[in-house]
Order: C-alpha cells, then sequence, then structure tokens
C-alpha cells in the first residue's frame, strides 16, 4: 500500500530523527548526565558530604531566600502592569511591553554591571552609601537587585496575553453588579489567570535561583557570605574540588527538572488557561 | 417621566457614535432600542450602565444625575450580549456574586443569599442547575443566568445588549414570551437593545429606532407602523408601504 | 423635574491619550508599573548609557578598539551567529521530528528540550567543559582526531549552540503545527516528490520562523556567559567572550571601560536585531 502523500518516507524519517534525537542526545543529554555522574564519582556519601558543608549549605540558603524576594516582587509587578495593560487602552501601550520585555535582550552580565555603576563605590550612590556604611553591591541586597533585574519579564509575560485573551467582560460584568476594584480583581479575575500565574512564577523561579552572570558580577564572590549555587559551583570547580561542584549542580540541575515537569505538566493540562504564545 | 436622556453625544477619537441624543421613559416601561449595526444603541445601553462615559448630555433617572454615579453604585443590571458570566464560579455563585460584594453592613447573610439564589432559579427556570458551571449550559440557559444575575441586585432599571443575539431562532421566539412576561410580572424599567425590528415591536412599549448615533423617531410599536416619521424608519420597519411602491422593471430580455 | 435641574455634564475630562473605562484601578497599576519598571530597569540602564562618556567620545572609541576587546566582540556575537545558525538546521530538524513523528517517549523529548532554558549557565557550563575536556567523554574522541574543543573558540560555538536550541524549537513547532497537510498534499498531488514539497512549499512557508527563531537564539547567545566561560579557556585574543571582558575590566575598577563594552553590545544587538527584524519584514511582504 504506497504510503500517504505527506507522509515522509522510511529513510527520510530515521535519517530527521536520527540526526534530532542525536543531536539532542549529544548537546543536551550528555552535559546533564555529566553532572550527575561527576558528582556521584566518589559515591554518594563523598556528595552528600559535599553538600552539608557550610559554605554550600550557605549558598543554598542565600539562593532560597533571593528567590523568594525577587520572584514574589516580581509576580506583584506582571500582575499590576497586566492590569493596566490589558483593561484599559492607552496611548503607549505597545512601547510599554516592548520595555517590559527589556531585560530579555540584556546579558546578564550587563544587567549586574548596572546595578555596579549605581550603587558600587565608584557609582553614582558609591560614596554616599559607604558614608552611611549600607553595602548593596557584594552584599544581598544587589543580589536581589540583580536578580529582580533579570527575571523582571516573566511573570508579567505569561499574564500579559493571557489577560488580553480573557477580556473584560467578566470585569465589567462585576462592577456593574456592585464590586469593588480589589473584589473584581480578587473574585473574578484571579481565579481566571492563576494558572498563568503559577506558570510564571515558575519560569521566573527557576531563572532567579539560577541566575550567574548577573549575580556574579554583583557579589564579590565572597563564600559564606555572598555566594549563591552557581556562584559556589564556580568557586568549587576552580579550586578543583570538582565531586563539590558538580554535587551542587547536581541540585541546581534537579531543580531544573523538576521545573521542567512542572511546566509540562501546566502545559497539558490547562493549555487554555496558560499565555496563548510561549515565548521564551 | 421616569428617565430622561438629555442630548448626550459620545465620540469615539472622531466618530460620533452617538449624537445629541434625547429621550423619556415613564417608569415601568419597557424600552427597545433599535437600530442597524453601528447606530450607536450598544453605546447608549452602556452609558446607562456605568460602562462608558459620555462626552455631553444629562441623564436623569427618578430624579437622580444618573451619570453622576460610578457603574458600581447604579444598580443597573446589565445583561451582556455574550452573557459575561464568571466561568470558575458555578451557577449559584455567579448569581449570589452582586449580593456577595455589597459592604459588609447591608449585605444579607449566608442563608439568605442562599435563599435568594433558589428563588432566582425557580423565577429563570433553573432550578437544578444551581451547581453547574457555564460552561456545562447551553446558550439559552446562560442567558438565564446571566438574567438571574443582573435580577440578583434587585435593580433599578434592567440593561440587555442583544440577549436573544446568539441564539437560534427556537430558543429566542421562546425566550422572548418569557422576558416580556417577566417584565409584566416585576415591573422594572427595562431597556434592550436589538436589530431585530420584529423582536422590538412585538416586546415594547416603546421602540426608539436608532441611526448612526441619532434617534429618528421613539414611539410605541403601533405608531412606528402607523406612522414612520423618517424614511429610514419606514425603510427599516419594512415597511416601504406608505410609499409609492416602485415597480422597477427587469432587464428585458435580450439585452 | 426634568434633567435641566442637573449641572451639565462637562465634556468628560480625561487626557486625551487615554480612554475612560469603567473598570478601576488604572492609575494605581498604571502608576506602580511605571515606577516599578523605572526603579529597577529604566534608570539603572540609563546609568549604562551615560558612564561611558565620562571618558568622552574619543575615549570610548579607543576603548572599543582596542584588538582585545575587538576579538572578544567578534567572537561572542560571531559564535553567537555560528550557533544559531547550527540551531537552525538542528532546530528545524528537531520540530520537524515532534510534530509530524510518532513515537514512544515523544512527549518526555519534547519537555526536555526546554532543558537549556531551565538549567543555570553554571551548571551547562561545568558539565560542558568537563564533557569537552582533553579527557572527557566527548573531548578525548576529539582530541584523537585532533580537534580541540575545550579551551578553544571550539568550545565558545558549542556552549552557544547548546543554549540556543530551545529558541528555534519553540518558534518553529507551533508554526509547523498550523502549517497543515493541504499544501503539502496539494503539491503532492502536482507530482511533486517529498523532497521538492519540502524544498518549494513548506520551507517558505517556514522561513519567518526560521529567521525568527534564529534570532532569538542569536540575541541570547551574544549575551551569556556562564555556559561559556568555563569551557572557552578563556583566553585573551582567542577565546575571550565579550561579557568575561566586562567582568575583568569591572575587577580592575575600570567602570567606564566595562560600561564602554556593555554599551556597545547593547547598541550592535539592536541594530543586529534591527535589520533581521526588516528583513523578515521584507521577506513577509513578497509572499
Amino acid at each position: 500500500m504506497p504510503r500517504r502523500a505527506t507522509e515522509d518516507s522510511l529513510a527520510t524519517r530515521l535519517i530527521v530523527s536520527i540526526a534530532s534525537i542525536g543531536f539532542i542526545v549529544l548537546f543536551l543529554l550528555m552535559p546533564l548526565i555529566t553532572v550527575f555522574s561527576q558528582a556521584l564519582a566518589q559515591g554518594f556519601d563523598a556528595a552528600l558530604t559535599a553538600l552539608e558543608e557550610p559554605d554550600a549549605w550557605y549558598a543554598i540558603k542565600l539562593t532560597l531566600f533571593t528567590a523568594a524576594i525577587a520572584v514574589p516582587l516580581n509576580a506583584v509587578f506582571g500582575i499590576a502592569a497586566s492590569w493596566a495593560i490589558a483593561k484599559f487602552d492607552f496611548w503607549g501601550k505597545g512601547f510599554l511591553v516592548t520595555l517590559i520585555d527589556l531585560p530579555f535582550s540584556v546579558s546578564p552580565v550587563i544587567s549586574g554591571l548596572v546595578y555596579v555603576l549605581i550603587f558600587g563605590m565608584a557609582g553614582w550612590f558609591g560614596p554616599w552609601l559607604r558614608d552611611h556604611d549600607i553595602k548593596i553591591i557584594f552584599a544581598l541586597p544587589g543580589i536581589v537587585l540583580a536578580t529582580m533585574f533579570v527575571t523582571f519579564p516573566f511573570v508579567a509575560r505569561e499574564l500579559i496575553p493571557l489577560m488580553e485573551d480573557q477580556g473584560r467582560e467578566e470585569e465589567e460584568a462585576a462592577v456593574s453588579l456592585g464590586a469593588s476594584g480589589f473584589s473584581t480583581f480578587w473574585r473574578v479575575t484571579l481565579p481566571n489567570i492563576k494558572w498563568g500565574l503559577l506558570y510564571g512564577v515558575l519560569l521566573c523561579n527557576a531563572r532567579a535561583m539560577g541566575e550567574f552572570g548577573a549575580v556574579s558580577v554583583v557579589s564579590g564572590h565572597i563564600r559564606g557570605q555572598t555566594d549563591t549555587m552557581p556562584l559556589q559551583v564556580e568557586v568549587l570547580y576552580n579550586d578543583y574540588q570538582f565531586v563539590g561542584a558538580f554535587a551542587v549542580a547536581s541540585v541546581l540541575a534537579l531543580l531544573a527538572l523538576v521545573t521542567l515537569t512542572l511546566k509540562s505538566f501546566l502545559e497539558w493540562r490547562y493549555a487554555d488557561e496558560i499565555a496563548a504564545t510561549h515565548r521564551h | 417621566m421616569s428617565l430622561i436622556v438629555d442630548k448626550v453625544t459620545k465620540r469615539f477619537d472622531r466618530f460620533a457614535a452617538l449624537n445629541d441624543v434625547s429621550f423619556t421613559a415613564p417608569k415601568g416601561a419597557f424600552v427597545a432600542l433599535l437600530g442597524p449595526s453601528g447606530s450607536g444603541k450598544t453605546t447608549l445601553l452602556r452609558i446607562l450602565g456605568g460602562l462608558e462615559f459620555a462626552d455631553t448630555g444629562r441623564v436623569s433617572y427618578e430624579n437622580e444625575d444618573w451619570l453622576a454615579k460610578p457603574a458600581r453604585d447604579r444598580r443597573a443590571g446589565f445583561v451582556f450580549q455574550h452573557y459575561a458570566l464568571f466561568r470558575h464560579m458555578t451557577v449559584e455563585k455567579n448569581i449570589a456574586f452582586g449580593l456577595e460584594v455589597r459592604p459588609r453592613k447591608i449585605r444579607p447573610g449566608r442563608a439568605e443569599i442562599a435563599r435568594r439564589v433558589k428563588e432566582l432559579l425557580s423565577l429563570v427556570q433553573l432550578d437544578d442547575l444551581g451547581r453547574r458551571y457555564p460552561s456545562q449550559l447551553s446558550g439559552g440557559q446562560r442567558q438565564r443566568v446571566a438574567l438571574a444575575r443582573a435580577l440578583a441586585i434587585e435593580p433599578r432599571m434592567l440593561l440587555l445588549d442583544e440577549p436573544f443575539g446568539a441564539l437560534d431562532a427556537k430558543v429566542r421566539k421562546d425566550l422572548r414570551h418569557w422576558l416580556r412576561s417577566l417584565h409584566e410580572r416585576l415591573g422594572l424599567m427595562t431597556i434592550f437593545v436589538t436589530h431585530d425590528q420584529e423582536e422590538a415591536l412585538e416586546l415594547a412599549d416603546l421602540v426608539a429606532v436608532m441611526n448612526q448615533g441619532r434617534i429618528e423617531q421613539i414611539a410605541p410599536p403601533q405608531e412606528l407602523r402607523d406612522k414612520p416619521a423618517t424614511p429610514f424608519v419606514a425603510d427599516f420597519l419594512g415597511q416601504g408601504g406608505e410609499r409609492e411602491a416602485a415597480v422597477i422593471p427587469l432587464r428585458p430580455r435580450g439585452r | 423635574m426634568t434633567a435641566a435641574a442637573f449641572p451639565p455634564r462637562m465634556p468628560f475630562v480625561t487626557a486625551r491619550w487615554r480612554k475612560s473605562s469603567a473598570l478601576p484601578g488604572f492609575n494605581l497599576t498604571l502608576g506602580f508599573t511605571l515606577f516599578y519598571l523605572s526603579a529597577v530597569i529604566l534608570i539603572p540602564l540609563a546609568a549604562l548609557a551615560i558612564k561611558p562618556w565620562s571618558l568622552g567620545a574619543g575615549g570610548v572609541w579607543n576603548v572599543i578598539t582596542q584588538p582585545r576587546v575587538v576579538h572578544a566582540l567578534e567572537l561572542s556575537f560571531g559564535g553567537s551567529a555560528i550557533g544559531a545558525a547550527i540551531n537552525i538546521v538542528f532546530g528545524l530538524a528537531v520540530a520537524w521530528t515532534l510534530v509530524r513523528y510518532d513515537f514512544p517517549g515523544k512527549r518526555l523529548i519534547d519537555a526536555f528540550v526546554d532543558l537549556p532554558f531551565a538549567l543555570p549557565t553554571a551548571v551547562a557550563g561545568i558539565a560542558l567543559s568537563t564533557l569537552y575536556a582533553p579527557n572527557g567523554w566527548l573531548g578525548a574522541p576529539l582530541a584523537a582526531l585532533g580537534i580541540k574543543a575545550a579551551y578553544a573558540p571550539l568550545g565558545v560555538i558549542i556552549a552557544l549552540t547548546f543554549i540556543g536550541l530551545p529558541f528555534v524549537v519553540r518558534t518553529l513547532q507551533p508554526v509547523l503545527t498550523d502549517l497543515g497537510r493541504e499544501a503539502e498534499e496539494a503539491s503532492a498531488t502536482l507530482g511533486a516528490t517529498r523532497l521538492q514539497t519540502f524544498r518549494r512549499v513548506v520551507l517558505p512557508a517556514l522561513l519567518p520562523a526560521l529567521m525568527t527563531g534564529g534570532t532569538l537564539a542569536f540575541a541570547r547567545a551574544v549575551g551569556e556567559y556562564g555556559s561559556v566561560i568555563f569551557i572557552a579557556g578563556n583566553l585573551p585574543m582567542k577565546s575571550e567572550i565579550a561579557p568575561l571582558l566586562i567582568v575583568i575590566k569591572l575587577e580592575e575598577f575600570d567602570y567606564a571601560g566595562a560600561a564602554a563594552i556593555g554599551l556597545t553590545m547593547l547598541v550592535a544587538s539592536f541594530f543586529i536585531l534591527l535589520v533581521l527584524n526588516l528583513i523578515q519584514r521584507v521577506l513577509l511582504a513578497r509572499r
């Protein structure tokens, strides 16, 4: 029986699929496997011990703490921005959306650089900060700021198309029935966007915890003080402590895999209720 | 006169959606805003509901400066063309919404709200569908939920935007009769927008024929039929009978 | 009592720039949005735009024309372009496989494509570095062939390819899905072979998406830091990328120099993206 007109020949199918799967295995899977195998190179216990080192442990806490501040702030921003953009018409809307997308086109290193230029020793506020003994660069606030910059658009980018898609009628109905602004948002809008919000927060968090370049620039690499997990990975690797480096890297890799799983799950289950277009 | 609309104008950029519109309606009237698309009828309805703002003009309802009140405070029950039901809430929750968002002081208790919802479900003949979600209902059922939801707040006027537009002919006819009997029962001032002249003439006490942002004529249905004030009204009501029927010969064969 | 008893409605006082709305919260949300955007993004970027000029225009020119800087910029932009090109080819293959073919585990692979997007760059960096090192699983066979991957420009390209893959695949997938079979069926009924159909019917339809995906991959790769610096070796004039040069200048407290390079990168990226967008617009217009 001849094959369907739009079906590729067996040869084609084999070549294309082997090429693509081969490419994925080579470029994606092997590095991932490397992370875990290097971490376990000296056995599971060695890896565990490396993670219990005070510096590693501190890095984990710092990473979590940074994300715990940056992600909610960017989420609130995302909600506010998408409400303003989706529920109202005003001049300059398109421009605003472009500005919100800006951090995506900026190198992480530059994202950190800009804060050094403002708060660093030779920066705009440098002398003032030093006089008041406030540390931003080479301290937690700087790390949080740089992380905020890098993860800035994630939630907004998910919510804006979603809320635009959902329209304004339900909110108008709520207002006509006597609801206040907050009531309308809380009872009508939020339930409609909850999966999109979760999706955006998920991506935002993954990036926040994994950010390296921007944080590297502002942190000063002070072990036990300003090293997040990604930075700790670098420090250990440069010190030739490979097991330690890959052990911490494994934790991050596991986080990435969990993120991917949740992401797929949300996309599969709630396709209609997360952003219509998935842009990276 | 309960409702007085006086020289209302609304522009969108340079386009005048409503141009110096004025009319009055007595208490409890059933008014139809009839016209083709773009005539401004929906805009006028939305202004009455507080969802749009007039550029100039005044509206008085029951001796109140209607346009000075925000939508929230007007208690004008609005039924949207596409129902605008809250998709994540059950039918019961949809209907109860207007009661649940009332400020604590005037909010009825939970039992009271439940009772009223039940009453309204009966009124719109959807007694057993309280727990369903809008997506599980037919168009006609959704329409009735939207109506019940608007009625729950004990509105001072009922505003309906092409209420039967999205429904098929049979359902439309049934709902029409039902809406009229509901109006008779409740005696509530009802203003509805339609492009279907049969519907308007059948249901309303007063029909305002609109065209390009102006009211061409507002009168009871019979008067519109007997004495159309302008050629547009005559045309739109499908008469053309008061004018000399112009016989347009078909093209002679062979040409 | 007539309506005349009420004060005449003023022509509704709204600024022309905004269409008035019955929904609440505009001032609050827009105000907060603009404030937050300015504080976190715009003002810091302004600092970047201003700082280099403390060297004067001539000074900026001197900085960015230093051979080391020029090379770093060439490597970052050039390597990203090559990586994007590789991703366009293989990304198309991957997207084709995922959309048109069916096989067990497809969902898994589909989810896996996003790995470079979800994986922290430092993790990718050390993994790639170890993998392609002369004694690594992939580095060793390559070394046997006389190819130096790690600590060489090739390593940079490998890392930049890794980082860009999801952009091409994710941009192509919806387009391929939407394409449907009809055009191909028509082509087949007219006597074309699969290859001809692909070249003449499918590929042109995919061209905009390929360009978009490639552009996104390119833009991401240009600024990439963490995945590259471990495998690169970072030898000045050989395998040193521009972001690293910025970091080095910062460590030397040469803020203005760092800012000069950063600003150059941003401006160059902006222009390249503009050009690519225009090309895309022209391509679309011709259809």
